[in-house]
């Protein structure tokens, strides 16, 4: 019985687990750094927006057109983010249900793919293509800044949606098919809306990410007019994203505070839509396996 | 059935005589010194009762276990024999909403007092699971790794092929080695798992149903190997199956769910003996039904 | 299926065709959901397969006026109509390489805590708060990038890592402003971390308890356990979280662009200006002139595509081989 220590010892450490257990608590305490440098980092852009931008804000800034204030640029943003929404969350949810009620292992496997590669397009890519395909022979408008966006949120859609759909129960639709209901109706009528509010969710957290999107609006938008208010998706429209990157690249501290201005705006809207979202889903997903 | 034969060749296997009628062996005087029973017990529960959150688990545990002997945890499935195991080396500690009154002493010293290490418990009493589960790693690395950790990295080759010849897997991984674990059968990756645990030489070994995810002729492997460890190690096996109690322990401790109002029930030791005495005369008529069949 | 219902409904005849209309109905509806569903499925595919070819097709004059020569030249003179991609390829790699190499060991590190070490609650909080980091707006990003990160690093960071480490060469001196490689390296650290941090915490989180108790039954720490079991075990997902992170990097182009300075040159010291190819088409894209000069961002776009096909594929192949179903989106 060669244990190499002495079992009637004090439980304490024994061997070299002293020097273990200090490197293990270094390391730990190294992780949780990690951790709180990310929060740090955050924490820091967001003091450094807000302090910054709040002085910019009145309800002028938030209402009037250029030169005192930056609405038509949040009408703009809203105008192609919804735009883009709208076609890309049927087309979102539709490749959703595909996956979940028909595809088989390999074509899930194919979706699965091709939502990862959309994902992975970098935004410039898109907004070359973007170019390519409808500003270069039709000029610049909301509209192809919308298709652009679109790009980006189908993806996200679908995948949130999948992760819903996934979580309504197969009794649920087992019950469906015994009693002879059709797929397509028990699809309608049944599991779309169980998984409605993780839809809606997901479809908000791909708004929240389109709206902060720059480089395709540079390729389609740019030309907007900041001085007026308009809500034709045909003509180039003003944006709050391209704005903000218009001022940065002027390098002109003159204008740096209207940007801070709307940095702080953006950040608030995508941040408070990101985080209700997320707590939403969280919810009805509780709600689901419960 | 004749790798075990090879494995008498490393370590003199103890005869396999009932060692409770011999006195258990003597060791020098304890560190300490300062009891007389910590050269003999290993475990000392005293009035131990387990809690979950608000839900007890188990009430008022008093049994003594003794080194180098087999003690076998038997009862029906949720009586606490396994909190009761898993309280022995501090694996609840994890558990959400554990939490402990009584003592269990351990060679005198209480298991849960504010300066305990537990990874230093856990080097001193190792526990394999009723689930094999070894690592993702190579046969030679699964076992090499916990010696590596303790810095026992001399004759490391050496220790290795000695914990799978104490586990009986020797003679089938031999050429092996470098191979993933994950490649064995159950019955294998269970003897690896206890490989791996002696491979550090601990004091007491924990087994939880060792042999309830195995066919027949692996529990009768993983049995047999028990028998072998026997002396070197002291072992505590919760087992729900009363022959294997029977084939491989000196004592027995039987637990059962006993209710203490009309909706509650808890964990309780209702007997606690040599393990012939146990099957053959037990003293509570609970244990009788237990383990004559009638119960349940 | 249909024939079931034959022989039960002969005597009411009227009730059978009401009924064979309805499944008649049904089926349509069937296939037309399918249909629409499969439509919406191989859209998505053709957009990435016209993504492609509209890029390469705008890439075509300088694809044959440079061919693969493109790739290897320095050169990048709009007025003279000379375009080489070789310094943007330098960037490009260079600040995404720093970036991974800074962030993936701090996003895995996140993926601990927030898996294994922060009790419940404290998980809850700062979860979310990092992937937050993610939801950040890109040219946000820069804009804070140029006007609070780079003056700092230019004034504090730059310096001192010159004068403590400026043997190595990539330390070398500041330049006058904080616009740099390492600037930009330091806003794509930040921007990769949240995806990777997230998607090793998942990893970490579907390793099996039973193995992880193994480990601390044979008196490990628990950061052996980590060290020992938890990490290698998730092994070949964290390299495609990595993967995935590395992908975003190499093709962010705004906040690069607002960063980097838009030097020229291949220059070993981290602290001088350079360019990505991203953030040159972001950069001079809206101003370029000549057809050749928009052709040749094009094929820069060409250049990036590949990359970032290549990354995804890998981390996708890396994904299926091993086994590990990553939460890619979020």
């Amino acid at each position: 019985m060669s244990a190499g220590f002495d079992p009637t010892a004090p439980l304490t450490p024994s061997g070299n687990l002293k020097r273990r257990q200090l490197f293990s608590r270094f390391a730990l305490v190294g992780a949780t750094a990690a951790a709180v440098l990310a929060v740090a980092v955050l924490v820091l852009v967001i003091y450094a927006v807000a302090s910054r931008g709040l002085s910019a804000i009145s309800l002028d800034f938030i209402f009037k057109a250029a030169p005192d204030g930056i609405g038509p640029e949040l009408v703009g943003t809203g105008v192609i983010v919804a735009i883009a929404t709208l076609i890309a969350m049927p087309i979102g949810v539709l490749i959703a249900i595909f996956v979940t009620e028909y595809a088989g292992r390999r074509a899930t496997n194919a979706v699965k793919l091709t939502l990862d590669l959309m994902n992975g397009l970098p935004s410039i890519i898109i907004a070359l293509f973007i170019f390519g395909l409808l500003v270069e022979t039709r000029g610049q408008s909301g509209f192809a800044a919308a298709v652009a966006l679109s790009i980006i949120e189908v993806p996200l859609v679908a995948r949130g949606s999948q992760e819903v759909l996934r979580l309504v129960p197969a009794s649920q639709r087992e019950a469906a098919d015994a009693l002879g209901v059709a797929r397509w109706r028990s699809t309608m009528t049944i599991v779309l809306p169980a998984a409605l509010g993780g839809i809606v969710t997901s479809t908000v957290l791909a708004v929240a990410r389109a709206a902060g999107e720059t480089a395709p609006l540079i390729f389609a938008t740019s030309l907007g007019n900041t001085d007026r208010y308009s809500l034709n998706p045909f003509e180039p429209l003003p944006t709050v994203p391209v704005r903000i990157y218009e001022l940065s690249e002027e390098a002109n501290p003159a204008g740096f505070t209207e940007a801070w201005g709307l940095s702080l705006i953006l950040i608030s809207l995508i941040l408070f839509a990101s985080l209700g979202a997320r707590a939403l889903l969280a919810r009805s997903k509780r709600k689901m396996t419960a | 059935m004749n790798a075990f034969d090879s494995t008498s060749g490393i370590e003199p296997t103890p005869p396999r005589l009932r060692l409770r009628t011999q006195p258990p062996p003597e060791r020098g005087p304890a560190a300490n010194g300062h009891r007389s029973i910590a050269t003999e017990v290993v475990f000392d529960s005293e009035d131990v009762s387990i809690f979950y959150g608000p839900k007890q688990a188990l009430s008022n545990v008093n049994l003594r276990i003794r080194r180098g002997q087999i003690t076998a945890l038997i009862g029906p499935s949720g009586c606490g024999k396994t909190t009761f195991l898993r309280s022995l080396n501090r694996m609840n500690d994890s558990v959400p909403g554990f939490h402990i009154e009584g003592q269990i002493r351990y060679h005198g010293h209480d298991m849960y007092a504010g300066n305990v290490d537990q990874v230093e418990v856990r080097r001193r009493i190792g526990m394999v699971f009723q689930k094999p589960n070894p690592f993702p790693k190579s046969i030679y690395d699964n076992i090499a790794w916990a010696p590596r950790n303790l810095g026992l990295k001399k004759g490391l080759d050496e220790r290795v092929e000695k914990a799978l010849r104490g586990a009986a897997l020797w003679d089938e991984v031999k050429d092996r080695l470098k191979n993933s674990a994950l490649g064995l059968s159950g019955g294998q990756q269970q003897r690896l798992c206890i490989a791996r645990a002696i491979s550090i030489e601990p004091d007491v070994l924990l087994l939880d149903e060792p042999a309830s995810a195995l066919d027949p002729i692996a529990t009768g492997a993983i049995e047999e190997l028990m028998h072998s460890l026997k002396g070197r190690f002291t072992i505590v096996i919760v087992t729900h199956n009363m022959q294997q109690a029977a084939r491989v322990a000196d004592r027995t401790a039987f637990f059962s769910l006993e209710s203490t109002s009309a909706a509650k029930s808890v964990g309780t030791l209702i007997e606690f003996d040599d393990t012939e005495k146990i099957f053959a005369d037990p003293r509570d008529p609970r244990t009788r039904d237990y383990v004559t069949g009638r119960f349940g | 299926m249909s024939s079931t219902a034959g022989p039960a409904t002969l005597p009411r005849p009227r009730a059978a065709r009401r009924g064979s209309v309805r499944r008649r109905l049904d089926r349509l509806g069937d296939r037309l959901l399918y249909a629409i569903c499969l439509a919406a499925a191989l859209l998505a595919a053709a957009v990435i397969v016209v993504v492609a070819y509209q890029v390469v097709h705008g890439a075509q004059p300088a694809i044959s006026k440079f061919g693969l020569g493109f790739l290897t030249d320095e050169t990048w003179q709009p007025n003279f109509g000379e375009f080489g991609a070789k310094s943007l390829i330098f960037g490009t790699v260079v600040t995404s390489f720093f970036a991974l190499l800074l962030g993936a060991p701090i996003a895995i590190a996140i993926g601990i805590f927030l898996s294994m070490l922060a009790p419940v609650a404290v998980r809850g909080v700062i979860g979310p708060l990092v992937e937050m980091l993610a939801a950040i707006p890109s040219v946000i990003l820069g804009f804070w990038g140029i006007l609070v990160l780079a003056p700092f690093v230019h004034e504090h960071v730059e310096p001192f890592l010159h004068s403590s480490l400026g043997f190595v060469p990539i330390f070398g001196e500041a330049e006058t402003t904080g616009a740099s490689i390492f600037t930009a390296s330091l806003i794509l650290t930040i921007m990769i971390i949240p995806i990777v941090a997230s998607i090793s915490r998942d990893l970490f989180l579907a390793v099996p308890r039973e193995m992880q108790d193994g480990a601390s039954a044979l008196g490990a720490t628990r950061w052996e356990v980590i060290r020992g079991v938890v990490l290698p075990s998730t092994a070949s997902g964290i390299v495609a979280a990595s993967l995935l992170g590395l992908g975003r990097a190499l093709g962010e182009a705004i906040a690069v662009a607002q960063v980097i300075g838009a030097g020229s040159e291949i220059q070993a010291s981290l602290f001088r200006t350079g360019d990505t190819l991203a953030a040159r088409i972001a950069n001079q894209f809206p101003g370029a002139l000549t057809e050749l000069h928009k052709a040749s961002l094009f094929y820069c776009g060409v250049i990036l595509l590949v990359f970032g096909i290549l990354s995804n594929v890998t981390a996708d192949w890396i994904g299926r081989r091993f086994g590990f179903e990553g939460g890619v989106l979020r």
